[in-house]
């Protein structure tokens, strides 16, 4: 783990109750600090396996904030982090991190091969007919575009082993035809579409 | 849109789905009407549990749709729509409790306790009256996707995905209710139709469907079926086959034959095919699900070879993508004579159509054989300008002859009773 990734999750430790359990006079704004600490505060997450939460729609936030309320999406730390929230503060949190900017499209244009590979796949399996043509989701349907390489192939496996139990189950077949190589393949596309 | 529009559309199409179902005998010879064409068959590799499956390509319209997902949250109980809602005269309908996410199943115990099963939640929720205060308790919880629920003599059996438990003398203290233990497990864990209505019939046994594994596809042996079981889960028997999803079912107080719901296939059009209201009058009759579907339609894909002839027609047709799910016999007093031994259906709403259709109550009166006689849309207004406030998913009677409604959108449970209107001395 690199120095870095370890204070701010130290710092955000730190801040963990302050998240978990407001103070009265705290704002949104102050109560999202110590997520932000984690996700990225422009919306980008610079840490391995935590998600870039800009340019989520606020119906996903909520459901996934549910989700890991009532440990129906089990992460330890987002279990611990929402166990105290109330209703309101799922709806406060969602609306709230859902007008963080969404990740700037990539710099990195990739190997033209597995970039090909990745767009036939995800035209193939119609990822995109879910996702929308620029992957950046609606309503309960996630962004996908731009999201970190490594939690996005993370997020394709424990859907097909079912570990990662969706709202509903789309995902859970979306994934059942799609083989490793093609998991390590979609998210290489997905992180550096544009 | 305005609620009395869709109401009266509602009733007009109703009427319609009588006289297309009266002519599907002369159907037999002619062509179908309607058939549209089959949709290319060189789309690559969708797996057979998606939604995506039959979906016309490069078409922008049918590209807007996507099933509808219901918010996570229950609805603050003055966000309800009851005001909205538009019944028969005479009837009033009150919240009988809200703060249930995604209530789904109804069943009621021996004692009055409501049990609410969920589709999206992990729980179980007893609704429990005392002291005119309304308290809703979790008594299971850490389940998945415990939409069916029965109730018979004290015991509570609970359809997960994939298992089926009992929690006997469960109104015993429903603060302290026993883990429930599982009595049936011999299920896929397909996602696509796995969730679950299930019912006891006056044979005292317990009634499972598993539903076709995708929208439209070659269901294996194991699924497209209505099973029985004994209530400790032994005797499986396969009672019903072509049943593409059916979420509700109830038996016919006078013929004592089961009537189940159906859903027909999404993708073919926004018209064809309508759901289906069947009736099971010998074990193991085929209901043509992929074959046929609404009794008269080959399907464009799977109908090769087949004649719809081969397979029960429907009693009734239920409307094009309108998602009829809890289906319950009125056998109370309390509503008026006419609707004795009549079936109130609960059509959950299209999502699979650019007008969305259904959401709403509609009861079905039979005749003196058990077929259907005619229709009437029981309760609507649950669809505004194409929109749904709310959605209604199972209903179930109480002793008092009244109706519960639950509403998966709004996380509410709904009492309709007939004559002078009680909510006021509360
Ligand atoms: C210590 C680091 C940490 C903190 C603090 C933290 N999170 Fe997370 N969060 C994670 C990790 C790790 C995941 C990925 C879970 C997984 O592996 O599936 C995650 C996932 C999420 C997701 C799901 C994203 C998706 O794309 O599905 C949301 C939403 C979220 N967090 C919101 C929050 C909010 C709101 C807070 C503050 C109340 C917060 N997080 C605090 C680490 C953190
Ligand atoms: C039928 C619609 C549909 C299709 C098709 C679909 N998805 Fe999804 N996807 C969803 C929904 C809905 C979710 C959120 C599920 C949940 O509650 O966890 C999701 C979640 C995801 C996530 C998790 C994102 C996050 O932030 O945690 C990824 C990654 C993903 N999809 C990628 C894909 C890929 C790749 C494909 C094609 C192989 C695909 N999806 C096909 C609807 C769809």
């Amino acid at each position: 783990m690199s120095t870095p990734r370890f204070m701010r999750l130290a710092a955000a430790a730190v801040l963990l109750c302050a998240a978990s359990q407001p103070l009265l006079a705290e704002t949104i704004a102050e109560r999202a600090a110590p997520c932000l600490a984690c996700h990225g505060d422009k919306g980008v997450s610079e840490t391995p396996d935590i998600p870039s939460l800009g340019g989520q729609p606020a119906p996903y936030l909520l459901i996934q904030l549910y989700l890991f309320r009532e440990k129906q999406r089990t992460v330890d730390i987002m279990n611990e982090m929402t166990k105290s929230f109330t209703d309101d503060d799922l709806r406060n949190f969602s609306d709230f991190i859902a007008k963080l900017p969404a990740p700037p499209p990539s710099t990195d244009a990739g190997e033209p091969e597995r970039m090909a590979r990745g767009g036939a796949l995800i035209t193939a399996h119609r990822c995109n007919s879910c996702h929308g043509l620029d992957l950046a989701g609606r309503e309960n349907i996630p962004r996908v575009a731009n999201q970190r390489e490594e939690y996005l192939a993370r997020a394709l496996r424990e859907y097909k082993s079912n570990t990662r139990h969706g709202y509903d189950g789309v995902m859970a077949e979306a994934t059942q035809p799609i083989t490793e190589a093609q998991i390590a393949d979609l998210a290489y596309y997905i992180a550096r579409f544009r | 849109m305005n609620p009395s529009i869709t109401a009266r559309r509602s009733i007009l199409l109703a009427g319609t789905i009588a006289g297309l179902f009266m002519a599907a005998p002369v159907f037999a010879q002619t062509p179908p009407a309607a058939a549209p064409a089959a949709a290319p068959a060189a789309a690559p590799a969708l797996p057979p549990g998606s939604p995506l499956i039959g979906r016309p390509e490069g078409n922008a319209d049918a590209a807007k749709l996507a099933p509808v997902a219901a918010p996570p949250l229950a609805a603050a109980a003055d966000k309800l729509p009851t005001a909205a809602l538009k019944l028969p005269p005479g009837f009033n309908i009150e919240v009988y409790s809200s703060g249930i996410p995604n209530a789904r199943s109804l069943r009621i115990g021996d004692k009055g306790t409501v049990f609410v099963g969920t589709r999206f939640g992990n729980k179980v929720t007893a609704i429990v009256k005392k002291d005119g205060k309304t308290e809703n308790k979790t008594i299971a919880e850490g389940l998945y996707r415990p939409n069916g629920l029965a109730y018979r003599n004290g015991t509570l059996y609970i359809a997960e995905l994939s298992q089926v438990s009992k929690i006997e003398n469960v109104e015993d203290n429903l603060d302290k209710v026993n883990k429930p233990t599982v009595i049936y497990s011999d299920l896929p864990k397909d996602e696509a139709h796995g969730w679950k209505f299930i019912a006891i019939g006056p044979d005292n046994k317990l009634y499972i469907p598993v539903g076709q594994p995708g929208n439209n596809v070659m269901p294996p042996p194991t699924h497209g079926q209505i099973r029985r079981i004994n209530l400790d889960g032994t005797g499986m028997e396969v009672i019903a086959r072509g049943v593409r999803n059916t979420v509700g079912f109830d038996w016919n107080p006078v013929n004592k034959q089961l009537y189940f719901s159906d859903n027909g296939r999404d993708w073919m059009s926004e018209d064809v095919p309508q759901d289906e209201l069947n009736r099971v009058t010998k074990v193991g009759e085929h209901f043509g699900s992929p074959y046929c579907y609404q009794g008269n339609l080959p399907d464009p894909e799977f109908g090769w070879g087949h004649k719809c002839s081969e397979f029960t027609p429907p009693i009734a047709l239920t409307g094009p993508h309108s998602a009829g799910l809890g289906l319950r016999f009125y056998t109370g007093s309390q509503f008026p004579a006419k609707y004795k031994n009549a079936i109130f259906l609960a059509r959950h709403g299209s999502w699979n159509r650019t007008n969305k259709f259904g959401g709403d109550i509609i009861v079905y009166f039979l005749n003196k054989d058990g077929s259907v006689k005619s229709s009437e849309v029981f309760i609507s207004g649950f669809l505004v300008d194409n929109k749904y406030i709310g959605r209604p998913v199972d209903v179930e009677f109480m002793k008092d002859g009244s109706m519960l409604l639950s509403d998966d959108w709004n996380g509410a449970v709904y009492r309709i009773s007939y004559g002078k209107a009680r909510t006021a001395s509360r």
